[in-house]
């Protein structure tokens, strides 16, 4: 609100702020991928990894991108109604960014550690809260394959409890939408487009493989921040 | 369609049933608490089915009349509710491909107010789940599954081409069912 107290729009006309609105508006761009598509074969295709970043990761982004413009001029505005009926699309657009986000990063090449098990004080963290990795495994897939339509199947960790969870989210919900102390360590996109090219409806078979390019070094680093 | 029909609808299928058959247990033995634990498969699986069954006799082949524009009293509410046949289509493909993860999008009528209806419904949810007068009258499966292989994420692509292998004659059967000509 200060932003907006102190900065009119003449103060701004000729200003350089690239992304930046006149209100100061953040808008996204894709994040590149730190891996070739094709590097995580045999696990998943380098044709789903290529659509599924280039397509379905842009389109949420470029929607996400021209909501937040019209909810930036609705709110500037005074637009109650606007503002709210924005939400949906906020929501659904602005998660599917977050998540997909968060997903690249969960995934890595064989080569560059994708697939080797998490050690340390998540590997530990793991065995205490399911018994095993594979338990934890066996969780995760059955929750997956059992999700009603689309969605995403998390393992999280809840920062107050200093607890990990397995969760499901619907559509492009992010995990928050289920706790707002849960951090996301992992997720799983188990919307069909992520692997019904290579898959078709076997979503159980998509589930058991995806453990093989699974980036525990990134989950790691995030529960090692959360719970020193 | 090959997989739509023996893999997705089969597997709707097989589960419903393994669904009914574990409800008529737990009403038999009066476990209520299993009884509502399972209306989530129920609703899921026998939405499937039910969604499925109806979508298969929505299409057919244009040598058999797919595509063929409705007539009779069906063209004739089309064109008073909705303008025009095409008015209908761009709102029914603008509402599908709107349509937040997966569902269905559908021509419905309202047995009660007898009055046309685009409405859309999330996963299987049938369109009873809308209102329970609503009847419908085509349904547009926009699940991933049922274009993918095809159309990849254009799914207004795929929106645009299945009105070529629409069946309006059954939509009218239905439509003249709940509303016979006098």
């Amino acid at each position: 609100m200060a932003l907006r107290t102190l900065l009119t729009r003449k103060n701004l006309a000729n200003s350089p702020m690239g992304m930046l609105g006149l209100r100061g508006l953040q808008t996204f761009s894709l994040p590149d991928l730190p891996y070739d598509y094709g590097t995580l074969e045999p696990a998943i295709s380098g044709d789903i990894m290529q659509l599924h970043h280039q397509k379905h990761h842009q389109t949420y982004i470029t929607n996400y991108n021209k909501a937040l413009e019209q909810l930036d001029d609705a709110v500037a505005k005074g637009d109650a109604s606007a503002a709210v009926k924005l939400q949906s699309a906020i929501k659904f657009n602005g998660g599917g960014h977050v998540n997909h986000s968060i997903f690249w990063k969960n995934l890595a090449p064989i080569r560059e550690g994708g697939g080797e098990p998490p050690k340390s004080s998540l590997g530990w963290a793991i065995d205490n809260h399911f018994g095993s990795l594979e338990v934890l495994i066996q969780k995760m897939n059955a929750e997956g394959a059992a999700l009603q339509g689309s969605g995403w199947v998390w393992l999280g960790v809840d920062k107050e409890f200093k607890r990990l969870v397995v969760e499901t989210t619907a559509n492009q919900d992010p995990l928050v939408t289920k706790g707002p102390s849960l951090v996301p360590l992992l997720g799983i996109d188990v919307w069909e487009h992520a692997y019904y090219l290579q898959y078709k409806n076997v979503r159980p078979d998509y589930l058991k493989n995806i453990w093989k390019v699974i980036n525990w070094k990134y989950a790691s680093e995030v529960y090692e921040k959360e719970c020193p | 369609m090959h997989l739509h029909h023996q893999k997705h609808h089969q597997t709707y299928i097989t589960n419903y049933n393994k669904a009914l058959e574990q409800l008529d247990d737990a009403m038999t033995k009066g476990d209520a608490s299993t009884v509502v634990k399972l209306q989530s498969a129920i609703k899921f699986n026998g939405g499937g089915h039910v969604n499925h069954s109806i979508f298969w006799k929505n299409l057919a082949p244009i040598h058999e009349g797919g595509g063929e524009p409705p007539k009779g009293s069906l063209g004739w509410a089309i064109d008073n509710n909705f303008g025009s046949l095409e008015a209908l289509i761009q709102k029914m493909n603008a509402e599908g491909a709107a349509l937040q993860g997966s569902g269905w999008v559908w021509l419905g009528v309202d047995k009660e107010l007898n009055r046309l209806i685009v409405e859309t419904t999330g996963n299987q949810d049938p369109l009873v789940t809308k209102g329970p007068s609503l009847v419908p009258l085509l349904g547009i499966d926009v699940w991933e599954h049922a274009y993918y292989l095809q159309y990849k994420n254009v799914r207004p692509d795929y929106l645009k081409n299945i009105w070529k292998v629409m069946n309006w004659k059954y939509a009218s059967e239905v439509y003249e069912k709940e509303f016979p000509e006098s």
